[in-house]
């Protein structure tokens, strides 16, 4: 068995108005940078994953993404998976 | 009416709620339940179920979003779909919410902040289990204690609430005006309450239970418990008939 590091970023869905997105965007355009715009913020979920591979890994936390850690009504999310070698776990 | 109100770790209201539903209850001495979130059981001839309101889990994750995995929840879920009548209030409707329920979500208030203030509302909808003693478009005054209350979904979803008459609460002005100022959260059309297409799951995020005594300001949240009793007589009626 293989063991992975997961990284789940959850935000709004784009169609629901992020209110602390967009009043962060303002004190960013107030600061005199308006080169950066729409703001999203989110929340991150690391989490450890024990699968014989990476894709069956990902499956599993797409499961929980879909079952408790995120509620697709008003969430999107995206997964980064990165296998964890032994060297480092140990 | 045999009650039963369920007490999650962080509920808050559910003794009120406790109070409120006993309150109705007074003239014929039925007893009020409490339900435990462990409990894989819930009592034979059960009427209702109330979801409190608090801070169920502490609110982790996502309001309502682990409550709605205690073992109790699929005796309420199953309960429900069978026909029985659920109300959850404030943190309640947010379970209801997450456990698909009720459709759509309560996200964070439009302006970030906790809002506990007395609102008011107009009945949509009194064709419903709770707002049956009330007169339609009737204006009442319920407090409302969230930071998680703005109800969203999709507009294609808001379409199908607007067509079955879904929608049970709004929040309006005290004069009835449905408008900006009067909605506490920002709230997708003013939603306050809705119920599912059969009428007997509701949710709202005031506390009609925090407003059911004049000794408490206001007695307009009554009018649910009351609804409840009438709603409960009238079958019990028809099943003697």
């Amino acid at each position: 068995m293989k063991h992975f590091t997961a990284n789940v970023t959850v935000t709004l869905r784009s169609s629901i108005l992020d209110v602390q997105g967009k009043t962060v965007e303002h004190a960013l355009h107030s600061l005199h940078m308006p080169a950066l715009s729409d703001v999203r913020i989110g929340k991150h979920i690391q989490l450890t994953v024990t699968a014989p591979d990476a894709d069956t890994a990902r499956e599993e936390v797409d499961d929980a993404c879909k079952k408790l850690l995120t509620n697709p009504v008003m969430e999107d999310y995206s997964i980064y998976l990165t296998e964890v070698v032994a060297a480092e776990k140990a | 009416m045999n009650v039963g109100v369920v007490t999650f770790p962080g509920s808050n209201c559910d003794a009120d709620a406790r109070h409120a539903a006993a309150l109705a209850n007074a003239d014929n001495g039925d007893v009020v339940h409490q339900l435990w979130h462990k409990d894989s059981v819930i009592p034979q001839g059960l009427d209702a179920i109330i979801l409190p309101g608090g801070f169920s889990y502490g609110d982790y994750l996502r309001t309502g979003a682990i409550a709605r995995f205690s073992p109790i929840m699929k005796e309420v879920i199953a309960f429900a779909n069978n026909g029985g009548v659920v109300l959850g209030i404030c943190n309640g409707f947010q379970i209801l919410c997450e456990s698909g329920l009720l459709p759509g979500a309560l996200i964070r208030n439009e302006n970030l902040k906790f809002v506990c203030k007395d609102v008011f509302l107009k009945v949509e909808n009194t064709n419903t289990p709770f707002t049956n003693t009330v007169k339609k478009g009737s204006v009442l005054r319920m407090p409302v204690a969230h930071g998680d209350g703005r109800y969203t979904a999709s507009e294609a979803e808001i379409i199908l609430l607007e067509k079955n008459k879904q929608i049970v609460y709004r929040y309006v002005s005290q004069t009835g005006e449905k408008n900006a100022e009067a909605n506490p959260n920002g709230s997708m059309h003013n939603i306050a309450g809705i119920c599912n297409k059969d009428g007997n799951v509701m949710g709202l995020m005031p506390h009609p239970e925090r407003a059911s005594e004049a000794l408490l300001g206001s007695a307009d949240g009554f009018t649910v418990f009351t609804g409840l009793l009438a709603h409960f007589q009238r079958k019990q009626a028809q099943v003697v008939a």
